[in-house]
């Protein structure tokens, strides 16, 4: 594709409103008019928004401003990519036998078909094959779970998103595979990418969802991608959120939940590695009975930053959520967790229960944690706490009397605070890699990975303290 | 000479605590160190398993003809030396199999041997859990996670019993043990006494030392051994109390 000059010399913000009056016809080739709507009025807000800014108050602690303020490639066309597919996108999980859906640099990669049904009744394809395909179901859900006052990067990729994932589980269809997405940033350039993803879940249908975001080569990028999942009655879901991107990356990640009576969703979102990381979820409690398990991981180093911000709204009687986040900073690391559940007037019985645990192992990470309860109703139970440690020298001196070096020690300490986490993992084949993979992790043996982050060579054997007794 | 202690002077935080202190171990033997609290027990614990924060500011500790002071608590413990708790420290998340299992074979790697075969490891596991009398749940758990105190001790013990140490620094093993939950522990070091290895049994009451039973009996006081005995002098210091002590070292 030849390069817009543009491109070059622009801060991301004004080169991508120039992109989009110049544009627009390619932008919305494949739009119904429906999503050309949403693209226009998104497009004013973000001509008056622009991207936030550490000024603000939810930004205060993260600095997107060097992001931004950069000059990116954003490519309008899909790349042509059919060589690299073959090499990128060969997966092997041991045990672990999963549907997988690929995307490079935001677009859908289409090895079969681009949208398809599974054999148990799933649709799943790229998200501008499906709008056509389906367009009673984007006009019913699309850009409805994303919240009007959503921030600047919602709204620019709600204005020139081009491609995303589209999965739709009717009504009592229940997924007997885990569903992957592989999402995959290889490129010479500079390159801000943008994806959109639309999760459906019909009455009484279930799905297993694996969504890694990777980076394959160590050139930089900026990811901003937004996800909207509706979660009908009794429907269950299971998201699990890999990021595992190079020290250069910036990653943006939006994800908008709605629920509605008696469904139950688990999010866990897992984060090895990335230069800087904004996890902003939102799961709004709409129907009585539901209920929302939010819990995270990060292990991060050098100068890493993350930023989870996360928010449950519980706007309907009797719906319980549980928020845990657990993080581990070394060196210069710094995150950020803010947890704000809000419970509305008439949400009485509500159980919300949020926590963050943080072990800071220099004196030069840091963590800013604020929970953040507002609450409208009088027979509810919420409780919230925060802590911030070191690894616990008693604890230490213990498993060093026994022999085990302090390195080994420390692992062990380290991994031990990350394993009720994990342990949430009901995938049996997944949790058994990602624990490996937050062992290789917290050994700093783990790279960004050539091909995926599930794709990190063979399971760990001959570590000492990883032994299994069902398998002996 | 298994283990010598030459007018060891330890401080914690700038303060003495041990004063000069001297003690000889040879292999077949278990010494028992008595006194008051506050008398420095398990700061000399400490200072011989390689706490840090425990600052030797003068003498020596050898160990198997090493001064041992300079070295880390993980090669002491690879070393063959054992400190089994005052207060065992619960580590959430860790379970026991996994953490003896590291053990073990940290410590055979420090040796030259190869890892444990996970079955053998496991049949070493079901064989000494039978010595202490620790139930499988136990092992099964986070280490320590939810154990009673009997049991967290008990623990140590089948840990000990585990690692085979040659020297064991049993501290105040005794506390907070009902009769029965003692009687176990003694019978589990008894059976690991042999004359390849040695036991320093620290213990404020005379109570334990019916049950294992000592070649020499310390009494300490203020930092320094001011009197060593035959088994009798428990009996004695239990008999007089340890009040008779103080004059005795001021004497």
């Amino acid at each position: 594709m030849e390069k817009d000059t543009l491109q070059q010399a622009l801060p991301l913000d004004q080169m991508l409103i120039a992109q989009y009056r110049k544009n627009k016809e390619l932008i919305t080739a494949n739009d119904i008019q429906y999503v050309s709507k949403l693209r226009e009025e998104a497009f004013q807000t973000f001509m008056e928004s622009g991207f936030p800014h550490s000024g603000m108050e939810q930004w205060r602690h993260t600095d997107v401003d060097v992001l931004t303020e950069d000059a990116y490639l954003n490519e309008m066309e899909v790349p042509d990519t059919k060589k690299d597919i073959e090499e990128l996108f060969r997966c092997d999980i041991h045990n672990f036998d999963t549907e997988t859906v690929s995307m490079l640099n935001g677009w859908y990669i289409d090895k079969d078909s681009p949208l398809k049904t599974l054999p148990e009744g799933i649709v799943v394809g790229s998200f501008r094959e499906a709008m056509k395909a389906y367009p009673q179901i984007f006009e019913k859900f699309y850009g409805k779970i994303v919240p009007q006052n959503a921030n600047g990067f919602v709204q620019i990729n709600t204005a020139m998103m081009q491609d995303g994932v589209f999965i739709w589980v009717p009504d009592g269809v229940k997924s007997t595979k885990t569903l992957q997405i592989i999402k995959i940033i290889n490129k010479e350039e500079q390159l801000f990418v943008q994806s959109r993803n639309l999760i459906v879940l019909g009455k009484n249908s279930e799905l297993s969802l694996m969504h890694c975001d990777d980076s394959v080569n160590q050139q930089s990028s900026l990811v901003n991608t937004v996800t909207e999942i509706f979660v009908d009655e009794n429907a269950k879901l299971e998201l699990y959120k890999l990021q595992n991107l190079n020290d250069q990356s910036g990653l943006i990640n939006s994800t908008f939940v709605q629920q509605m009576a008696n469904s139950n969703i688990k999010t866990n979102t897992l984060t090895f590695n990335c230069g800087l990381i904004r996890n902003n979820i939102h799961v709004k409690l709409d129907g009585q009975g539901s209920h929302a398990d939010v819990l995270g991981l990060y292990l991060m180093d050098k100068q890493q930053h993350i930023d989870n911000q996360i928010r449950i709204d519980h706007n309907v009687a009797n719906c319980t959520s549980n928020e845990l986040f657990k993080g581990i900073l070394d060196e210069e690391a710094s995150a950020v967790f803010n947890g704000y559940i809000h419970v509305a007037r008439d949400a009485q019985k509500t159980n919300a229960y949020q926590n963050n645990n943080n072990i800071l192992l220099t004196p030069t990470a840091t963590i800013n944690t604020m929970p953040f309860l507002e609450i409208y109703a009088d027979d509810v139970k919420c409780s919230h706490g925060a802590t911030v440690g070191q690894l616990d020298q008693e604890a230490m001196f213990y498993i060093r009397s026994r022999g085990i070096s302090a390195a080994n020690a420390r692992l062990l300490l380290m991994y031990a605070f990350a394993a009720d986490i994990i342990s949430e993992i009901s995938i049996e084949a997944l949790r058994q890699r990602i624990d490996d993979m937050v062992k290789k992790r917290l050994r700093g043996e783990l790279s960004v990975c050539d091909k995926c982050v599930l794709h990190c060579g063979a399971p760990e054997k001959e570590y000492h303290f990883d032994i299994d007794l069902s398998k002996i | 000479m298994l283990l010598n202690i030459k007018n060891l002077t330890v401080a914690i935080e700038g303060k003495e605590i041990i004063k000069g202190l001297n003690l000889q171990v040879n292999k077949g033997e278990v010494h028992a160190i008595m006194g008051p609290n506050g008398t420095g027990k398990s700061t000399l614990a400490a200072a011989i398993t390689g706490r840090e924060g425990y600052e030797v500011t003068e003498g020596e500790i050898w160990y198997k003809d090493q001064n041992i002071i300079e070295m880390d608590a993980d090669e002491r413990a690879n070393l063959g030396i054992f400190l089994s708790f005052q207060y065992p420290v619960e580590i959430p998340g860790v379970s026991m199999t996994n953490f003896m299992r590291t053990a073990i074979n940290a410590q055979r790697e420090y040796r030259g041997l190869p890892p444990m075969p996970a079955g053998e490891f496991l049949k070493l596991m079901e064989e000494k859990k039978k010595l202490v009398d620790i139930h499988s749940k136990l092992t099964n758990r986070s280490v320590n996670e939810g154990f009673s105190g009997g049991e967290k001790k008990k623990n140590e013990i089948f840990q000990m019993a585990l690692l085979e140490p040659t020297l064991a620094i049993l501290d105040e093993t005794d506390s907070g043990l009902d009769i029965d939950a003692l009687r176990t522990v003694a019978k589990g070091v008894n059976e690991l006494r042999s004359e390849e290895n040695a036991f320093v049994v620290i213990t404020h009451y005379q109570r334990l030392l019916e049950y294992i039973v000592p070649d020499f009996v310390h009494v300490m006081y203020d930092g320094k051994i001011v009197k060593s005995g035959s088994k009798n002098l428990a009996l004695e210091l239990e008999e007089k109390g340890y009040e008779w002590l103080k004059e005795h070292s001021l004497a």
